[in-house]
């Protein structure tokens, strides 16, 4: 059966990987294309490369990194930041990426999932979502967490899904940053929702939290993270380990 | 020199990256000229099936491609690319394929159990039907990255490797001089690059 992915995510500002990243024998910590050689050779399923550049030139600065990762890495691709038009998601499937994420960009713009699903194919398009408990309700937010939509998150998410993603990734910001494993309710809620892969984000802090989610949602299709790979708390091949002494069904 | 085929359907940034990872000299093109004088043509696609086999009819590569197979050269289809190469296809009605192998394509949905996701995306494992030159650096159980709605069966006579989905879905294929993947060999790390390894190696 179809194995459980790992996916480490790395923000990319003008062509350099942000967040402090700190690994022995990486000469170039700050490289994307070294630490997506050394996130593939340790058995991650994926990639995910956000883009939080804000000028055109880191913008452009970020395609050629993209195009020296496909060059390297065979492994899929994803890619997200600033895309609003099916004329980003261009410029980033013509550099190797395999998928783009939205998030922002649909918010805005909801008709662009739809256009892009239709020109790509629905396995190429990804919806990102922000989510935080606001009085008890689950609301999505927007431009990297700092502004309230008010829309209902699950609302949202199953729209999106009826225009054609074909993926989705929850980031739950009530969990983000806290270490204590992935937001259970919120990810189950969104399992029991949609029938296409449900990629859980935010809250890993040790290998348990990943053997809980897949344990305990066995919907779930993939656990994403950043810091806790980036800084060496977890190392992907320790985890797959892991989860496969647990009983989880992995890529080995 | 291994051509590419270039129909205007998806991305072969990668196709192109891997063979050049395995130190082949690929080239991706439409022109006939180079695709006769190519050692191997590899047959490449993402996207809907209908669309791309009225290119390859329209462009005349079909018939081409019918023909360099005949010849003798090795073809290899990936992903869509794998489902072009048999008789038809039900993919939104009823449509000709290029007919090199025998078979058909099929929807998932309706074939697999009703509670698994469709498409079916992400690594699954190999099981070997029997043995092929293809995947002969694979192991029993090695991962490979898949993405697609559709699957191939009435093919026992090229299917060399499956995989499981609730039920054995092809995999792999291989048929004299003819070979194919429903899986991208291209982002199937290490495991995928041996097999476009061996597909450039085949005889």
């Amino acid at each position: 059966m179809i194995t459980k992915r790992i996916i480490p995510c790395l923000d990319v500002k003008d062509g350099k990987v942000v967040k402090g990243v700190n690994f022995d024998g990486l000469r170039d910590v700050a490289s994307p294309v070294s630490l997506a050689q050394m996130y593939s050779d340790g058995g991650a399923d994926e990639l995910v490369f956000y883009d939080i550049t804000a000028s055109a030139e880191g913008r452009n600065l970020f395609t050629d990194v993209l195009c020296e990762v496909a060059r390297s890495v065979f492994i899929p691709l994803t890619v997200g930041g600033g895309i609003r038009s099916t004329a980003d998601f261009e410029r980033v499937l013509s550099c190797g990426a395999d998928k783009v994420s939205v998030n922002s960009g649909a918010i805005g713009n909801p008709a662009i999932v739809g256009e892009a699903a239709k020109k790509y194919g629905d396995q190429c398009v990804v919806i990102s979502v922000d989510v935080r408990r606001v009085n008890g309700q689950f609301h999505v937010f927007a431009k990297g967490g700092r502004v309230d939509t008010g829309l209902d998150a699950i609302e949202w998410i199953k729209r999106c899904v009826g225009d054609g993603a074909g993926e989705v990734v929850v980031n739950s910001m009530d969990t983000d940053g806290v270490k204590k494993g992935f937001d259970i309710e919120l990810l189950k809620k969104v399992c029991d929702t949609v029938k296409v892969p449900v990629i859980a984000s935010g809250g890993a802090g040790c290998q348990q939290d990943f053997v809980d989610l897949f344990k305990q949602i066995p919907d779930i299709d993939a656990g994403l993270a950043a810091s806790v790979f980036h800084f060496g708390e977890i190392k992907i091949s320790d985890l797959k380990q892991t989860l496969y002494e647990n009983g989880i069904n992995v890529r080995r | 020199m291994i051509a590419v085929i270039d129909y205007g359907v998806g991305n072969l940034f990668s196709i192109k990256s891997s063979f050049a990872r395995i130190g082949v000299d690929a080239v991706v093109t439409a022109d006939k000229k180079i695709i006769q004088n190519a050692d191997r043509i590899m047959l490449p696609g993402v996207g809907a099936f209908e669309d791309a086999a009225k290119k390859l009819q329209q462009s005349g590569m079909a018939d081409l491609l019918r023909e360099e197979v005949k010849k003798g050269k090795c073809l290899m289809g990936i992903c869509l690319g794998m489902q072009l190469l048999f008789e038809k296809s039900y993919e939104y009605g009823e449509h000709e394929g290029l007919g090199i192998l025998k078979g058909e394509v099929v929807p998932m949905k309706g074939y697999v159990d009703k509670n698994l996701k469709v498409p079916h995306i992400g690594w699954n494992g190999l099981h070997f039907e029997r043995e092929s030159r293809l995947l002969k650096d694979c192991k029993e159980g090695d991962c490979v990255y898949f993405v697609h709605s559709y699957f191939a069966t009435n093919c026992k006579d090229s299917v060399i490797a499956t995989t499981e989905y609730s039920r054995p879905i092809t995999a792999a294929v291989e048929k004299d001089n003819v070979f194919g993947c429903q899986f991208h060999p291209e982002k199937s790390g290490e495991v995928g690059l041996n097999v476009l390894r061996a597909f450039c190696q085949a005889k």
